[in-house]
């Protein structure tokens, strides 16, 4: 019997949520810079509002340029819808708006995106919404941490920036036995490397800044549902299955089935909160969407060889990346992302805070900033900058010490990469 | 909302609107491994324009209970039997795919309480090859990503979907999954065994409605043609570019045609 005729990874990444604009014929997805639609009369426009048709409205609930953006992302998933945001911590945050109220409580790996670990650790709180932090190796810990109030798992598929790798299935497993959907940060890996709904999470976000833009020229976030999660079998989710009576009574479970989440996420998070993306962003990203196979083959090919080139050098004292053999997760790394485990890499320089300092600032190629995923390589020093926030104990559990830096590895010819860290280097220990 | 059928629990959400037996009543039946949610735009649509909508699950589908019913003349009793529980006399039937066999089977057996036919995504006979039937018997995945891609066109392979955001191949294959096993392959083996169209089709009293779509790998139009021309009183209706699942591919056009047909 012959295959299933879907297109594949490379082509949904081109073609998937488009077609020639009907109006031009333009091949490229245009940008609607509008904030709003007419209707066709006042009978079209009320069954608009009321979920009765489907359709554009109000360009802080759904534009046409970023709509395909949401659908191509959804394609490369492998998930039922996404809704685009103006960040990845807002999509962060209209995740746990749509699951959680006030008393809710979230399961969290401690190995994650300083921002994330401060809305959760400092911000949520005020809003009666706790977490517990586990490291994201203690499987056992996730489950102790489940609390009868607990409504989502969440943890990065690689973690930032200590690269621990999530043994994925095993979490899902657990957050699954509790009845509770795991929520994956997928900004390092991007669906090219890792699709987590294969691996068992529920729902996915994406700072879609980083490697799925590539060129970091816009902010933007994006929460991807995998529409498997029963809602209703949980009873632990009213946003999903009771009658919502800011939408005359809708139950999203009932009426959209396995799209009930980003339904909900659309319908409530995207009209009440408004962290919405524009469209001339959401075609920044498409741009870089369109090349993703390509450019991350090209982002791991080349941080496999700096991973090597650090792990030999005499000014290092340590190399953390999931490709080198020594790393706690090699084995777990080559299972689920055998196509790399990211771009993303962090070591230890020998004499401490102050070779750092000569170490960034002597670098020419690399930049330094707070950013990953860029096509241009980067670097930063995590514990006075992308994670200064946090205290000791908390640097500790995110495996952030004062000798680390990371490096984001870009798409430079890797010789000019290497040519340029052994000069910097040499100059770090000149002190 | 909730029935109860030979002391079984039935589900059918009602379009957001409360359901009352003085409105004309619509009945959506979903075509195999669906359920009630592949009709959510139509069904809200027609429950907040003056009908009183039943968009159903099957029994063994959805939220109904089992057992699965094994032909579609065994639906189409059972149909009537939900309009019984439910106080409905008269009923209008708009049914997809084998949902669409069971509405045509259903005025069949019951023609003076049908007062219009929609089927969308419908042929006779409506075969099925026999390695799927044999795949979808052994709840094998495959089977359900072989039936997902034949039945959206091209088109939808690519997207562009209506719904702001949504992928159709993935709704599509996550409806599948929840199916319990063996349901697919009960409407299917339904669907393949139904040898009674033709002459259903004959007793039908009311105007029918033939929507199809035009890349429709599933029930393709030509394969509909001796059932169109058995049916008295009938509308033929080809979508282009649209496959076989019409209400989401198409939705504009899906319920632009069910208005004109009947209200």
């Amino acid at each position: 019997m012959v295959d299933p005729n879907y297109l594949k990874f490379d082509t949904l990444s081109l073609h998937a949520g488009q077609q020639p604009d009907p109006a031009t014929g333009a091949r490229a997805v245009p940008i609607y810079q509008t904030t709003s639609y007419v209707f066709d009369d006042t009978e079209h426009a009320a069954s608009l509002f009321n979920l009765e048709r489907a359709g554009h409205i109000y360009s802080r609930i759904s534009n046409p340029t970023t709509a395909v953006l949401e659908e191509r992302l959804a394609a490369l998933e492998g998930g039922v819808g996404t809704v685009c945001t103006a960040s990845g911590q807002a999509a962060l945050h209209l995740a746990v708006a749509t699951l959680m109220g006030s008393g809710g409580h979230i399961v969290s790996s401690s190995a994650i995106y300083g921002g994330s670990h401060n809305m959760f650790m400092h911000t949520l709180p005020r809003f009666g919404i706790e977490t517990s932090f586990v490291h994201p190796r203690d499987i056992d810990g996730f489950r102790h941490a489940i609390r009868p109030e607990t409504r989502m798992v969440f943890a990065e598929t690689v973690g930032n920036p200590g690269l621990e790798v999530l043994d994925l299935p095993a979490v899902a497993a657990v957050a699954h036995e509790a009845a509770i959907p795991l929520m994956i940060d997928a900004t390092f890996t991007t669906p090219y490397l890792c699709r987590p709904f294969d691996l068992g999470a529920d729902l996915i976000m994406h700072s879609v800044t980083k490697f799925l833009g590539g060129h970091g020229v816009a902010i933007g976030g994006a929460l991807v549902d995998g529409g498997r999660f029963d809602w209703e079998a949980s009873g632990k989710f009213p946003t999903m299955t009771e009658p919502y009576a800011g939408y005359h009574g809708l139950d999203f479970a009932e009426e959209f089935g396995p799209a009930a989440f980003i339904m909900r996420a659309r319908a409530e998070g995207m009209r009440d909160f408004g962290a919405c993306m524009s469209p001339t962003t959401a075609f920044y990203i498409l741009q870089g969407v369109e090349t993703l196979p390509v450019r991350m083959q090209r982002h791991v090919e080349n941080a496999h060889a700096v991973a090597h080139f650090l792990d030999t050098n005499d000014a290092v004292s340590w190399v953390n990346h999931p490709d080198l053999n020594q790393h706690p997760d090699h084995e777990l790394a080559q299972r689920l992302l055998p196509k790399g485990a990211g771009a993303v890499l962090s070591f230890g320089i020998k004499g401490g805070r102050e070779a750092g300092r000569r170490f960034i600032e002597g670098l020419r190629i690399f930049s330094h900033l707070a950013n990953v995923g860029d096509a241009k390589s980067l670097v930063i020093h995590p514990a006075t900058t992308t994670h200064q926030q946090m205290d000791a104990q908390a640097l500790e559990a995110s495996g952030v010490g004062e000798d680390m830096v990371r490096l984001s590895i870009g798409l430079e010819d890797v010789t000019d990469l290497l040519s340029d860290l052994d000069q910097a280097l040499r100059t770090s220990q000149r002190g | 909302m909730e029935f109860t059928v030979d002391g079984r629990k039935v589900f059918a959400t009602t379009g957001g609107q409360p359901f009352t037996i003085d409105k004309p009543c619509i009945i959506f039946i979903h075509g195999a491994g669906g359920d009630h949610s592949v009709w959510v735009l139509q069904a809200r649509y027609f429950a907040h324009h003056g009908f009183a909508v039943l968009a159903i699950d099957l029994p063994g589908h959805g939220r109904s209970d089992p057992p699965l019913l094994e032909s579609v003349p065994d639906m189409a009793t059972w149909l009537l039997r939900l309009m019984d529980c439910a106080g409905v006399a008269r009923a209008i039937l708009v049914g997809h795919s084998v949902g669409g066999l069971v509405a045509l089977e259903a005025t069949a057996q019951a023609p003076e309480r049908i007062d219009s036919l929609a089927m969308l995504g419908v042929n006779f006979p409506m075969a099925v090859h026999d390695d799927l039937l044999g795949r979808t018997a052994a709840n094998d995945h495959q089977a359900l990503d072989l039936i997902n891609s034949w039945a959206h066109g091209y088109s939808a392979h690519l997207g562009r979907n209506k719904v702001p955001g949504l992928w159709m191949m993935g709704g599509s294959i996550r409806l599948l999954e929840r199916a319990p096993d063996g349901a697919v392959h009960a409407d299917l083996q339904a669907a393949a065994d139904y040898n009674g169209g033709l002459n259903a089709a004959a007793k039908v009293a009311c105007s029918a409605l033939l929507l199809l779509g035009e890349r429709d790998r599933m029930t393709r139009p030509k394969t509909a043609q001796s059932l169109a021309e058995a049916i008295p009183n009938v509308t033929i209706v080809v979508l282009p570019n649209c496959g076989h699942m019409i209400m989401e591919e198409y939705p504009d056009e899906a319920l632009r045609t069910l208005i004109e047909h009947l209200m």
